[in-house]
C-alpha cells in the first residue's frame, strides 16, 4: 500500500470542469486560491460550499455533528446550525428513508453512513427506493437530491468491519449512480456533482486517502462531470482501468512496469455506474490490452462487468485476456490483510504475463 | 338524535373524569361547517405529580409550542422532598429516582389502553363525546366519498377477475379510515401511503378515470405502465406514488415532515400502514427519527387484524400497536377506525399538535380487513367465512356512518340508490375507456431511470428495436413499439 503522500496523482492531466463546460490544461493548473489539503478537508470544503449554495442543503449522519469520526463534517454545524447539520440516532436504515424523505420535497440531503461496512441496513431503502422513485412515479417525483457518502476501503488493519469495498452490489442497481474519487481534488469536485447531479448517487471516500493523499486543491467552488472517465496516465501497450485509492497503487506498478519497456495506459473510472465505456473502448483499441484492478473480491466485482463489456466490444482487438487483479474471496481478513490486497507486484505481474501471452 | 356538547366547561369537566390523552376541544358553533376548523382549546390542566407512580399521561397542548421533552420528569423530581436527593442521580439522559424495590415492569398494562369512539353501532353519537363537530355539507362529502371507495372496490375487483386487469386489493371495511383521515387533512398535507388508502386519493380529487388509468395501464396512467394497478401517485394531490414494499414509506414520511417544519410550511406529513408494516424494521426507526427531529407527521396504523393469512397474536404481543409510540416518546391515541368521526378528529387534532408543537403523532385505528388480502389471495382458508360475514354486516364503519346522517336528516335511502347507480354507471364507462386506450409505448421503459437516458440505455433500447422488428410475435400488441 502506499504510504507517501499521493502529490503525483491529478498532477500530470487536470481538468476541471465546471458548470457544463470542461477546459483541459497542458500545464499544472495553478490558481491563486488553491491550497494544499487532504482528502477529508476536500470533502469538508463541498460540504461547506453545498450547504452554503444551497439553503436547502442537510448534512446528516451519525456523529457528523461534532465534526465526523473521519472529521469530513468539520465546522459544519457551527456555521450552517443544528438544525441543517445533524447527528442522526445509530439506524442506516432510517438515515436512508429520511434522506430519501427530505429530497422528494425537493432538498439536497447529504446523508453519511458511517463506514461503507454499514450500508447494508439501508440497502432495501437504497435500492427498491431511492432508485425507483422517479421511475415507478412516472417522473412525477424523485429524490434526486440524495447523496449517501460512506467511507470505504482497506485501511491497514480495519478487518472484516473497517475495510469493505461494497460498491459492486450497488452498480447493479439501475437508478442510482455510483462515485468514487481517487483524490482530494477529484474529490472535492466530485462530490459537489454528486450532491447537485438530480439523481440518487452514492459516493464512497477511500478513507485510506484521508489524511494520506495532500493535492493542491481549489478553494473555490467546481464541479467534476460524472459518468466521464480520466486517462491519467498515457501509454499504448495496456490499458489499466481501476478508481479510489486502487489508482495509486496501479500507478506505481506503472512506473515499474516502464522501467521495463512496457508503456501502461491508466485510467481512473470516477463513476462506476453509469460508466464510461467509450473511453475505455477507444482506449483498448489503442494498447489491445486490459488490465482491471479493485480492493473488493474478484468474484462478481465491478471488473468483471468492465471485462465482459469490453470483450463484448473489442473481442477481435485484444490481444491477451482481460486481467483482474482484485481483492480474495474471502471475508477482507486483518492479519493476512498484506496477502489480501491487490499490490503493486501483483499488478505488475499480471501486466507482464498478459503483455507476453 | 346527535348531542353536542356547547358548553367547554362541561366538556373540560368531562374529561378530567375520562381518560386523558387527547387535549380538551371545544365544540364550535354550526357556523364553520369546513375541515379547516380552527380549534380553540382550554388551557392545558396542570396536573400536580405526587405520586411518582403516576402513569405520566398528559393533556394535549394544542396550541403550546414548548418542547415537550424530559423537563416534565425534571419538574416532577424536583417537587419531591430534597432530604430524600440521595435518591435522585444524574445518568446520561436525566435524573432518574433510585427505588431499593426490584419491580419489572411488567410485559402488558392491567388494562388495555382504551379506544377512543364517538359513534355508537348504530350511529347515535356517545353521549359525552368530545368531538369535532361535523356539518351536512362534510358528512355527505364522507359519506358519499365511502360509496364511490365502495363501488371503486366492486367494480375493478370484478375486473380483475374477468381477466381485464391483471391485479386489485380492496379496502373493504376500511372505508372511514380512508375518508375520514383525509376529510381531516389539507391539500398541503403530503401523504405517503401503503396501498390500502386510496380514498385519501380519491378524497383530493384523482378522477375515476385517472384510478381506471392506472389500474390498466395505458398511455395515460402516471405512473407511465411501470407498476402493478393500485399503485396510484399523483404529485398534484400531494398523494406519494404507492410501491409494494411494506413500511418504507414510514420513513419517507419522516424526512418530509422535517422538510415541511424547515420550511415553515403550515403542513404535515402522514404515512399510512397496516398492522403487518409495524414489525418492520423501517417502522421503528422511523418512529424514534420523528421523535427526536421533532418532525410534524402523523402515522396512522390501519390495525385491521390481519397481514395477509397471519393474524396479530402472530405479528406483536404488545398491546397492540398504540403502546409503542411511548416507548419511541411518540404521543399516540387509539381510535375506532370504523368511526368516522373519531377518526376525523383525532387526525385533526393530530395535525394541529403535530404543526404547532413540531411532533409526531401515532394513531392506530382499530378496524376489520373485511376483503381478502387481494385478488391472489382467497382469505376464506385461513380465517371463517362467518367472522367476515360479521363484519361485514354488523360492524360496518359505512352503514354505521349512513345511520348517523340520516338521523339528522341529511340522506335518504333514495339519495342512496340513486347516488350507488350514478357511481356505477360513471366507473364502468370510466373502465370501458381505460381499457380501450392504448399502452404506454416501449420507449417509456427507458425514461426515467435517471433524470437523463444513459448511453447504456439508449444502446439497449436500439437492440430491443431491433429484436422487435426481428420476433414481433413475442411481444403484445397492444404496446406501441
Amino acid at each position: 500500500m502506499a504510504t507517501t503522500s499521493l502529490r503525483t496523482i491529478g498532477r500530470s492531466v487536470c481538468r476541471v470542469s465546471r458548470r457544463g463546460f470542461s477546459t483541459s490544461c497542458d500545464d499544472k493548473l495553478v490558481q491563486p486560491s488553491s491550497k494544499s489539503t487532504n482528502l477529508y478537508s476536500a470533502i469538508n470544503q463541498a460540504l461547506h460550499i453545498a450547504l452554503e449554495t444551497d439553503p436547502r442543503a442537510y448534512v446528516f449522519g451519525e456523529d457528523v455533528g461534532f465534526g465526523g469520526v473521519f472529521r469530513c463534517t468539520t465546522g459544519l454545524a457551527d456555521r450552517f446550525g443544528k438544525s441543517r447539520v445533524f447527528n442522526t440516532p445509530l439506524c442506516e436504515q432510517g438515515i436512508i428513508g429520511f434522506g430519501i424523505g427530505l429530497a422528494a420535497m425537493g432538498n439536497r440531503a447529504v446523508a453519511e453512513i458511517q463506514f461503507a461496512d454499514y450500508i447494508y441496513p439501508a440497502f432495501d431503502q437504497i435500492v427498491n427506493e431511492a432508485a425507483k422513485f422517479r421511475y415507478r412515479s412516472g417522473n412525477q417525483f424523485n429524490c434526486g437530491g440524495l447523496t449517501i457518502r460512506a467511507p470505504y476501503g482497506a485501511v491497514g488493519h480495519g478487518g472484516h468491519y473497517h475495510s469493505q469495498s461494497p460498491e459492486a452490489f450497488f452498480c447493479h442497481v439501475p437508478g442510482i449512480k455510483v462515485v468514487i474519487p481517487r483524490s482530494p481534488q477529484q474529490a472535492k469536485g466530485l462530490l459537489l456533482s454528486c450532491i447537485r447531479d438530480p439523481n440518487p448517487v452514492v459516493f464512497f471516500e477511500p478513507k485510506w486517502l484521508y489524511r494520506l493523499a495532500v493535492e493542491e486543491v481549489p478553494e473555490y467552488d467546481y464541479m467534476l462531470p460524472l459518468s466521464e472517465a480520466e486517462v491519467i496516465r498515457e501509454g499504448s501497450d495496456i490499458t489499466l482501468v481501476g478508481w479510489g485509492a486502487q489508482l495509486s497503487v496501479m500507478e506505481q506498478a506503472c512506473l515499474d512496469a516502464e522501467k521495463e519497456g512496457i508503456s501502461c495506459e491508466l485510467i481512473d473510472l470516477k463513476t462506476l455506474i453509469p460508466w464510461d465505456k467509450e473511453t475505455i473502448e477507444s482506449s483498448v483499441r489503442k494498447t489491445g490490452r486490459l488490465l482491471i484492478s479493485h480492493e473488493a473480491p474478484v468474484t462478481g466485482g465491478f471488473g468483471a462487468e468492465i471485462s465482459a463489456s469490453i470483450v463484448e466490444r473489442c473481442f477481435l482487438r485484444l490481444e491477451a485476456p482481460v486481467a483482474r487483479v482484485c481483492g480474495l474471496d474471502t471475508p477482507f481478513p486483518l492479519v493476512f490483510e498484506p496477502f489480501y490486497m491487490p499490490t503493486k507486484n501483483k499488478i505488475l505481474d499480471a501486466i507482464k504475463s498478459t503483455i507476453n501471452y | 338524535m346527535a348531542v353536542f356538547m356547547r358548553k367547554s366547561s362541561k366538556v373540560i369537566n368531562h374529561l378530567k373524569s375520562k381518560m386523558g390523552l387527547l387535549g380538551v376541544i371545544n365544540l364550535l358553533s354550526p357556523s364553520t361547517l369546513f375541515h379547516h376548523q380552527e380549534l380553540s382549546v382550554a388551557a392545558p390542566i396542570a396536573r400536580t405529580l405526587r405520586n411518582p407512580d403516576a402513569d405520566l399521561s398528559i393533556k394535549a397542548t394544542l396550541f403550546s409550542s414548548q418542547r415537550f421533552k424530559s423537563t416534565k420528569a425534571d419538574k416532577h423530581l424536583n417537587s419531591l422532598n430534597d432530604a430524600d436527593d440521595n435518591k435522585i442521580l444524574d445518568f446520561p439522559g436525566g435524573k432518574v429516582s433510585f427505588t431499593p424495590e426490584m419491580r419489572f415492569i411488567s410485559e402488558s398494562p392491567e388494562e388495555r389502553t382504551r379506544c377512543y369512539r364517538v359513534l355508537d353501532d348504530e350511529g347515535q353519537l356517545i353521549i359525552g363525546s368530545n368531538v369535532i363537530q361535523v356539518g351536512e355539507e362534510l358528512a355527505v362529502k364522507m359519506y358519499t366519498g365511502m360509496i364511490m371507495l365502495q363501488t371503486m372496490d366492486t367494480l375493478f375487483y370484478e375486473a380483475q377477475r374477468q381477466g381485464r386487469i391483471s391485479f386489485y386489493l380492496t379496502t373493504i371495511g376500511e372505508e372511514a379510515i380512508n375518508i375520514a383521515t383525509a376529510a381531516a387533512l389539507t391539500i398541503d398535507d403530503c401523504v405517503f401511503p401503503q396501498y390500502r388508502e386510496p380514498g385519501v386519493l380519491l378524497w383530493r380529487g384523482f378522477t375515476l378515470q385517472e384510478f381506471a388509468n392506472q389500474c390498466f395501464g395505458n398511455k395515460a396512467d402516471y405512473g407511465k405502465g411501470r407498476q402493478m394497478p393500485i399503485h396510484y401517485g399523483s404529485n398534484k394531490h400531494n398523494y406519494f406514488t404507492v410501491s409494494s414494499t411494506i413500511a418504507t414509506q414510514i420513513p419517507h414520511a419522516v424526512g418530509a415532515a422535517y422538510s415541511l417544519k424547515m420550511d415553515r410550511k403550515r403542513a404535515c406529513a402522514v404515512t399510512y400502514f397496516g398492522d403487518g408494516g409495524t414489525s418492520e424494521g423501517d417502522f421503528h426507526a422511523a418512529l424514534n427519527f420523528a421523535a427526536v427531529m421533532e418532525a410534524p407527521v402523523i402515522f396512522i396504523c390501519r390495525n385491521n387484524g390481519w397481514a395477509i393469512s397471519t393474524p396479530t397474536s402472530d405479528q406483536f404481543r404488545s398491546d397492540g400497536v398504540v403502546v409503542r409510540g411511548r416507548a419511541y416518546g411518540v404521543r399516540s391515541i387509539r381510535v375506532d377506525g370504523n368511526d368516522a368521526l373519531a377518526i376525523y378528529s383525532a387526525v385533526e387534532a393530530a395535525r394541529e399538535m403535530a404543526i404547532s408543537e413540531h411532533r409526531p403523532i401515532l394513531i392506530e385505528a382499530l378496524t376489520y380487513r373485511v376483503g381478502h388480502h387481494s385478488t391472489s389471495d382467497d382469505s376464506t382458508k385461513y380465517r371463517p367465512a362467518d367472522e367476515i360475514e360479521w363484519w361485514k354486516l354488523a360492524r360496518d364503519p359505512v352503514t354505521r356512518f349512513r345511520k348517523w346522517i340520516e338521523s339528522n336528516g341529511w340522506w335518504s335511502s333514495e339519495a342512496e340508490s340513486s347516488f350507488r347507480s350514478s357511481m356505477r354507471e360513471k366507473l364502468l364507462h370510466a373502465i370501458q375507456v381505460a381499457e380501450k386506450v392504448e399502452k404506454p409505448p416501449v420507449a417509456d421503459m427507458f425514461t426515467d431511470v435517471y433524470d437523463l437516458t444513459p448511453s447504456n440505455l439508449h444502446e439497449q433500447e436500439k437492440l430491443l428495436k431491433e429484436t422487435i422488428r426481428r420476433h414481433p410475435q413475442d411481444y403484445p400488441s397492444d404496446v406501441p413499439a
